[in-house]
């Protein structure tokens, strides 16, 4: 079972060790990071690893939403499964 | 890995488009509650729902959260209650008290299937229901009604029109300290399908399973959106930008139905490919007829797009899931609609344009404010009218108008959030009553004998 995570906004010092510290904490391991600049935003795109979560998956996906409320961006964290039955036949 | 475009994409469609599920209605076949005892019968159809939908708003709220996407409705249906009445002889308003109970227990805001099928005629328990529809809907609060007076096969049963023309106007007069809201949650049809997941026109035919799992998908916004970047391209590009985009919301849907069916361990049944609009800003099927091309919805060539629309809606969705049911077409309920809402008031919109719109699309005149002295028969007449669209073109057609008691053209009702507000509009003032009292059932046409 994997989730994206999707950080959406202004680019800043930390984003990545901050977001990925989060995941740590809850014993989600990142198997994939990209980054770019995306429509005129800044978009980092993470594939995390959850089934060995510590805690349930809506804790971690509120937890790292008030994250990105901190830092001024936006994060979404949405299990892959929408993303593959919207873009793959 | 996925792609980030398709990501970001899928993210601004819900972020920015209000792409939604619409609804997660939960099936319950109530057969096996019948009984003599009225108050026997009630306790078991309280005990089945609570126990069958228990942990529906539970799971479409995991679902929500693990897939990041809005489940806006859970809702409930159920047997038509006028099979499981008519074996009690007597008033079944309790029936309506048991399912509000219960829909409120389980916390879900609608439940739908205080029923009657009389598209042929009445048998026992069916002229109870009927009349008992107005206290049933100005008693509880989330009970939804709805009656299936004609069909394809059967014609139309003329004095059930005229039945249900009496019953509307009841309904909005017991209820017009909430706006007339009674006769907002209740809906008058012709071809009624089993499996309908959208309200107030929700019940579990008597063919369907013991449970299931029906979804309905929403997505005007996403559509409008993709269409704004082809301001210039040809009707033929527009229409497969739109199967496009259907395509994708239908998967969601898809997706989610599964999900819920696996967790609630009840069998998932078919995605309905409609097009639900909400009032919010960017959420509206009348603007995307305008996004193709119209000044105003309701405006001449407001049937054509409509029918462009609806078929390359269905076109999309058809490969996205498994089986599709429902009503399945543009779902456009005026008072839920902004675009519609400005359309009725700027006076481009007409009831007679709406009726047209049907012939095309899924769901008839659905959410229409009208005079509050229209007479019962004029509403007769109306059902009438759109009952036969539905009965010669073998479709679903629908009638959910509302009479504003004491208000006439110019004012408004409105009941707030999904419901919206809708204009009163305008009807005609010449008398149908002559055709209406004649009652008796109008032969189904010609092209239903296909055996």
């Amino acid at each position: 079972m994997r989730a994206v995570v999707t950080v959406i906004g202004k680019d800043a010092v930390g984003i990545l060790a901050k977001v990925s510290t989060k995941c740590a904490e809850y014993n989600a391991n990142v198997v994939e990071v990209t980054q770019s600049v995306l429509q005129e935003l800044f978009a980092m795109i993470m594939l995390v690893d959850i089934s060995k979560l510590n805690s349930d998956f809506s804790t971690l996906s509120d937890d790292l939403t008030a994250l990105g409320e901190k830092m001024g961006v936006k994060i979404h964290t949405m299990h892959e499964d929408i993303f593959n039955c919207m873009h793959h036949i | 890995m996925i792609n980030a475009y398709d990501i970001l994409e899928t993210i601004r469609m819900i972020q920015d488009d209000c792409l939604d599920i619409r609804t997660i209605t939960m099936g319950i076949s109530l057969l096996d509650c019948i009984d003599s005892d009225i108050d026997k019968a009630c306790e078991k159809v309280y005990n089945k729902i609570t126990t069958k939908a228990a942990h529906l708003v539970e799971v479409g709220e995991q679902i929500e959260k693990e897939l990041g996407i809005p489940i806006i409705n859970k809702r409930i249906s159920v047997t038509p209650i006028a099979i499981i009445s008519a074996a009690c002889k007597c008033s079944p308003v309790k029936f309506a008290h048991a399912m509000d109970r219960a829909a409120k227990d389980v916390g879900v805001n609608l439940i739908g299937g205080y029923t009657a099928l009389v598209q042929k005629g009445f048998s026992a328990g069916d002229t109870e229901l009927i009349n008992s529809i107005p206290e049933a809907l100005a008693s509880t609060e989330r009970v939804c009604s709805s009656v299936n007076i004609g069909s394809t096969k059967t014609g139309i049963n003329l004095d059930a029109c005229k039945l249900m023309g009496r019953i509307i106007r009841e309904c909005a007069e017991k209820t017009v300290d909430s706006a007339c809201f009674g006769a907002a949650k209740l809906v008058v049809f012709c071809n009624a399908v089993d499996d309908n997941p959208f309200m107030a026109g929700a019940f579990h035919g008597v063919g369907e399973p013991d449970c299931m799992i029906n979804v309905g998908v929403s997505g005007p916004g996403v559509v409008r959106s993709a269409l704004t970047k082809y301001p210039d391209a040809d009707i033929t590009k527009i229409s497969d930008v739109i199967k496009e985009i259907s395509y994708k919301i239908t998967r969601v849907g898809q997706l989610v139905g599964t999900i819920a069916s696996q967790r609630l361990g009840v069998p998932f049944g078919i995605v309905d490919l409609s097009l639900a609009p909400t009032p919010a800003v960017g959420d509206s099927v009348a603007h995307i007829l305008e996004e193709i091309g119209l000044e105003k919805c309701g405006t001449h060539g407001t049937t054509a797009t409509l029918a462009l629309l609806n078929d390359a809606v269905k076109k999309g969705g058809v490969m996205a899931c498994s089986r599709i049911g429902g009503l399945s077409g543009a779902f456009i309920p005026v008072s839920e609609d902004a675009g519609m809402i400005d359309a009725a008031k700027s006076g481009a919109l007409c009831i007679e344009k709406l009726e047209a719109m049907t012939a095309v699309c899924s769901v008839g005149l659905d959410m229409i404010v009208v005079p509050g002295d229209t007479p019962a028969d004029t509403l007769s007449a109306i059902i009438a009218d759109e009952a036969a669209i539905g009965m010669v073109n073998c479709k679903t057609t629908a009638v959910r108008i509302i009479p504003a008691i004491g208000k006439d053209v110019g004012d408004e009702l409105d009941w707030g959030g999904l419901f919206g507000c809708g204009p009163v509009m305008p009807l005609k003032k010449e008398s149908p009553s002559k055709f209406i009292n004649r009652g008796g059932q109008i032969p189904a046409p010609l092209h239903s004998l296909k055996n």
